[in-house]
């Protein structure tokens, strides 16, 4: 039995998820990093991506939009501002959150960072498959 | 002396009354569980969030550089009062409670030489401040259509107030909420979320950062007031339908009262009406 790391996985509105895991996969703002157990305490802030957990029953995939991860030697907290099950996602939901994001991208003084949260989803979507 | 007829009557229309808060009342119980398991549900996100936080906050300091949210633009001059209250009435004292002490606070402010600014968030605070304070509102967000107070309804306030604030139009934000305890008392609150201000942060850790601490901190802070709004919104959600519940259940005993009143009187009325025709019936039977 491989060591696991407690997982959490927590939007503003509940709990999303809470299991052991032996593998966390997170899309960190400067570049994706996955957890295990003993891994050195690190607090990072996401980017929209593919959150992939690798747990006893197999893997999980959730899609994230911004936040921020607390990792531990024994846990992964994902505090995600949103975030919904991978095999829940319609691809309607996808083009809403592209639209929001062009969106705030057209307003956004912060032109660099509000193109990059685009092509971040862009990516994301790739990723997810859909 | 009213009349049999007008008696009845009033019996009869009472008796609805507690029927409609009877039923009010249960409305109130069955939305209190709804209200307050989405606002357990997001207390983990909420605490995660401050105690992060204010680690960060210990590390960064208010000092050159710290983000705006956190050390404030430098000025003390124009509050911003974001007064919670509910979008119905009947739900006893939990809106006054809350106007109560967003007066309070806005006269203490307007005593210190302060310029106060209102956003109000639900009708019924807006209607009773607009008398006194109609003058100073900035804005309102409308919740009447809102069934079910989400993240999404948080950040639209947020917004809201961070854009004030980055504007210059306000210096320092308050939001003022019930704070839910019990179904028999709430608590009106006042929170100050611009400048952001942080119980003493137990460092328990030290942590990696990616990116800097004033990266992660600069992300976190925006995202940190959108979550004390929907904290807040949670709560008052929460105790708008614990003040109705207890206030219906008031009105539903005394209605119950009021009945017992009433047909005690009644039955009196018409005891005395009969003694009365009998008098009559045997004082001419005598006299014949």
């Amino acid at each position: 039995m491989a060591s696991t790391v407690q997982f959490d996985l927590v939007s503003p509105e509940r709990r999303l998820a809470s299991f052991p895991a032996t593998e966390v996969q997170i899309p960190g703002a400067m570049g994706d990093l996955t957890a295990m157990e003993g891994h050195a305490s690190t607090i990072t802030s996401l980017r929209p991506g593919v959150l992939r957990v690798i747990a006893a029953d197999g893997m999980k995939a959730y899609i994230v939009t911004g936040g921020f991860a607390e990792i531990s030697a024994t846990g992964v907290s994902v505090l995600a501002e949103q975030a919904v099950p991978l095999n829940e996602l319609t691809p309607a939901a996808l083009d809403a959150l592209v639209a929001d994001a062009c969106e705030a991208a057209a307003v956004n003084s912060d032109k660099d960072a509000a193109d990059k949260a685009v092509a971040d989803l862009y990516a994301m979507r790739a990723a997810a498959g859909i | 002396m009213p009349s049999l007829k007008d008696l009845k009557n009033r019996i009869g229309s009472v008796k609805n009354t507690r029927k409609i808060t009877k039923a009010m009342q249960m409305v109130a119980a069955a939305k209190l569980r709804r209200a307050q398991e989405a606002a357990e549900a997001a207390r983990p996100f909420a605490e995660r969030m401050t105690a992060v936080m204010s680690a960060l906050a210990a590390g960064v300091g208010t000092g050159e550089g710290a983000p705006k949210l956190l050390a404030g633009n430098g000025r003390d001059q124009v509050h911003l009062l974001v007064v919670m209250t509910s979008e119905r009435g009947l739900c006893g004292g939990f809106n006054s409670s809350i106007v109560k002490l967003a007066r309070l606070k806005a006269n203490e402010l307007v005593t210190a030489g302060k310029t106060v600014k209102i956003l109000t968030v639900g009708k019924k605070g807006r209607e009773q401040l607009r008398r006194d304070w109609g003058q100073t509102f900035v804005g309102h967000v409308d919740m009447s259509e809102v069934k079910r107070v989400g993240y999404a309804n948080a950040q639209g306030v947020a917004r809201e107030v961070m854009a004030a604030f980055e504007a210059g139009e306000a210096d320092v934000v308050t939001i003022f909420y019930n704070r839910f305890q019990s179904v028999i008392s709430q608590i009106p609150t006042m929170q100050q979320v611009i400048p952001a201000k942080f119980e003493t942060a137990n460092v328990t850790a030290l942590y990696d950062y990616e990116p800097s601490e004033e990266a992660i901190l600069a992300d976190l802070l925006p995202r940190g007031v959108a979550t004390q709004i929907f904290t807040a919104l949670l709560e008052n959600g929460a105790s708008e339908q614990g003040a109705r519940m207890s206030a219906m259940d008031n009105a539903t005993r005394n209605a119950g009262d009021m009945i017992n009143k009433l047909t005690i009187q009644f039955n009196r009325s018409r005891q005395a009406a009969i003694t009365k025709e009998l008098i009559e019936i045997i004082s001419g039977a005598e006299a014949l």
